[in-house]
């Protein structure tokens, strides 16, 4: 059957067929063909952001939370560039995303015209690919791609731009293009698994690496299943936690610049590192050099590009890490490492991670205990960016896959709140818990309006120190003491801020009961933001300098 | 240093990187915003299209750089990019252009 459409009715069907059923965004003048035909779609809910950062930050949780692509959406020009810092932070965590902005006519291209700027060109590097759409028949091709691209290998973002003629023009359509599906990756080559196997059965003191790549892939319960098999101690990096519960006896929790000492220390003494689905950060090895000096390396990663990045792989195997692991499993010889496995658990004895004050519930550590202990492993934790960010990947007991939210790789302040909303929508049945700054919470502080609106699932944890806490951090340890932009002379009132937006906001620091009020909140459904003062003198320890070996770990 | 030496370092220090891209508007962008963003010069870009128009071949001449084989794989990785192969820097493509480069 022949339809007449126009690029806009013709691009919101396609997102139906893709299966989306929420798109979040921002609309304005290049885009409004598009907003006009998504009002009179049946299927997809469209969830209005109030800022379009907010709109590509809600997609990305949809996407972390569910794994499946998210769409978002903003005009030209201003809309585009607001969407830009969400793209590339999930650019850099892998996340995949397509995102979709309107853009003048193409006859006023290049012409400064009003809201014009060059979304393509801005969005080269920070997108995994991104196209310029040119014709309205074009969107019948490109629309599933970018749904195929972001979504095989190594997840990404894809931006699609519109001109608004391209959107406005009618053409005829006698046949549908099938939905962009992940493309299979290539299986592992087999004699690279056999040789990977043969090194962890002969490694005296192996450990696992776990990174966001086993948590895109799938890949948790296969990774946690050759750790047990074959004893092998794990490291997770920030990306990575929930891929192994983090009280697994096997588990030595996080790596790196804030991992615990005794994690580190045994990083130092492997003799076999298996880095699964993880890309050597700077903030996970410290100083390169350093980082594993005794160690064979395996890597196994989709991208290819990442083998011998950093470190040079004895054995490098380009593969989707589920397809790898399921077939390394059975190679890989039962064993019980008495030796490695008591010196693990020595190293733990001998260096804890210490969680000071965590036996008092208004304190740090003691409101992420709290509030862990509360809720069950249905919950979902997202965080903003900041020392409230690091204290929750420490202290909380993550253990599922996709539990966790965090904006790993560009860190970027204002990611918690709208991240949280996204994971929300996604699974609604779910408790979201949003662990932010008083610094972080201000740079996207109008999704709470989102929130409301949506009646969103979210409890935001507003850890309050008056201070940007690792700027602090850093300039009392690094810069002399020298405090400079990093303490907050005006405070805004948060509670207030947060019911003048249109939420429930409860004060833990004038409550009665605090720790009741806590968990009235926490049980209440729908949004509502938790307020508590903490220590700005608090520090995230232990601590690598930068620029230092993870061994070289200052304070507890 | 004599004209031989001269080339001989050339050979040593440069390399040629032969790119089957589909042709239009944007590849070149994504090919080069790769060396670009890692501050990593290009010495010489040439680019035609191949057969029919739909693709195009871009020869790279570029420093030799430890950085160079991650550059390839990352060139790989574009969407738009078919194949790509490396030569030594005595390859004809650039030296047979030398007349059109006199200052």
């Amino acid at each position: 059957m022949t339809e007449t459409l126009n690029g806009a009715q013709i691009t919101v069907r396609l997102l139906e067929r893709q299966g989306i059923r929420i798109v979040t965004g921002y609309p304005g003048g290049a885009i409004l063909p598009i907003y006009d035909a998504l009002g009179q779609s049946t299927v997809i809910r469209h969830v209005l952001a109030r800022h379009e950062q907010g709109a590509g930050f809600i997609a990305q949780g949809m996407a972390r939370a569910s794994g499946e692509v998210a769409v978002c959406m903003a005009s030209s020009g201003p809309g585009a560039t607001n969407l830009l810092t969400a793209i590339a932070d999930a650019k850099l965590d892998s996340i995949p995303l397509v995102a979709i902005t309107g853009q003048v006519p193409k006859a006023m291209i290049g012409t400064d015209a009003f809201q014009e700027v060059d979304t393509y060109g801005l969005s080269i590097p920070i997108t995994k690919h991104n196209f310029l759409v040119s014709s309205t028949e074009e969107l019948l091709e490109v629309i599933p791609r970018a749904f195929e691209i972001a979504a095989s290998g190594r997840p990404g973002p894809v931006l699609i731009d519109i001109p608004k003629d391209v959107q406005a023009r009618s053409i005829e359509i006698t046949q549908w293009p099938e939905p962009g599906q992940c493309r299979p990756a290539a299986p592992a080559p087999a004699d690279a698994l056999q040789q990977a196997a043969t090194m962890i059965n002969t490694a005296a003191r192996p450990l696992l690496y776990l990174g966001g790549g086993v948590v895109h892939s799938g890949a948790s319960a296969l990774a946690v299943e050759l750790a047990e098999k074959a004893n092998l101690p794990t490291v997770m990096t920030l990306m990575a936690l929930g891929a192994m519960p983090v009280d697994h006896p096997l588990s030595l929790g996080m790596l790196g610049m804030h991992g615990a000492r005794y994690c580190n220390l045994a990083l130092d003494e492997c003799d076999l590192l298996i880095a699964v689905g993880a890309r050597f950060d700077d903030r996970a090895t410290g100083k390169v050099a350093a980082f594993c000096p005794n160690a064979q390396i395996i890597h196994i990663d989709i991208d290819p590009a990442e083998l011998d990045k950093i470190k040079t792989a004895h054995i490098g195997i380009t593969a989707d890490v589920s397809e790898a692991l399921s077939r390394l499993l059975p190679m890989v010889s039962a064993n019980s490492r008495e030796i490695w496995v008591d010196r693990i658990r020595s190293l733990k004895a001998e260096f804890p991670q210490v969680f000071p004050d965590a036996d008092r519930p208004l304190s740090h550590f003691g409101l992420i205990r709290e509030i862990a202990e509360h809720l069950d492993d249905d919950a979902s934790v997202a965080t903003d960016v900041g020392q409230h960010q690091m204290w929750v990947a420490q202290a909380y007991p993550l253990r599922r896959p996709r539990q966790w939210l965090t904006s790993g790789g560009l860190g970027t302040m204002g990611f918690g709140v709208p991240a949280a909303i996204g994971a929300a929508l996604a699974e609604p049945q779910r408790t979201v818990v949003c662990f932010t700054g008083d610094g972080s919470i201000l740079m996207n502080i109008q999704e709470l309006v989102t929130a409301g609106e949506e009646g969103a699932n979210v409890k935001i944890v507003l850890m309050n120190n008056a201070t940007l806490g690792l700027v602090h951090q850093q300039q009392t340890l690094f810069y002399g003491e020298r405090l400079f932009a990093s303490q907050f002379k005006a405070m805004p009132d948060f509670v207030r801020a947060a019911q003048a937006l249109g939420i429930a906001a409860v004060d833990l620091d004038t409550a009665a009961d605090p720790v009741a009020s806590l968990h009235a909140a926490l049980d209440q459904p729908g949004p509502c933001l938790i307020h508590a003062s903490i220590d700005a003198e608090q520090k995230v320890y232990p601590m690598v300098p930068p620029g230092a070996a993870n061994r070289d770990m200052i304070g507890a | 240093m004599n004209a031989i030496n001269r080339n001989e370092q050339q050979a040593l220090a440069r390399a040629v990187l032969e790119i089957d891209v589909n042709n239009h508007a944007g590849v070149m962008s994504h090919v080069v915003g790769l060396f670009s963003r890692r501050a990593y010069n290009v010495e010489g870009i040439l680019c035609l299209p191949v057969g029919d128009g739909q693709r195009s071949r871009i020869w790279l001449l570029v420093n030799e750089d430890t950085r160079l084989p991650q550059m390839i794989k990352q060139v790989e990785k574009l969407e738009d990019v078919i194949a790509i192969r490396r030569h030594h820097a005595d390859h004809a493509v650039f030296s047979e252009l030398k007349a059109f480069f006199q200052p």
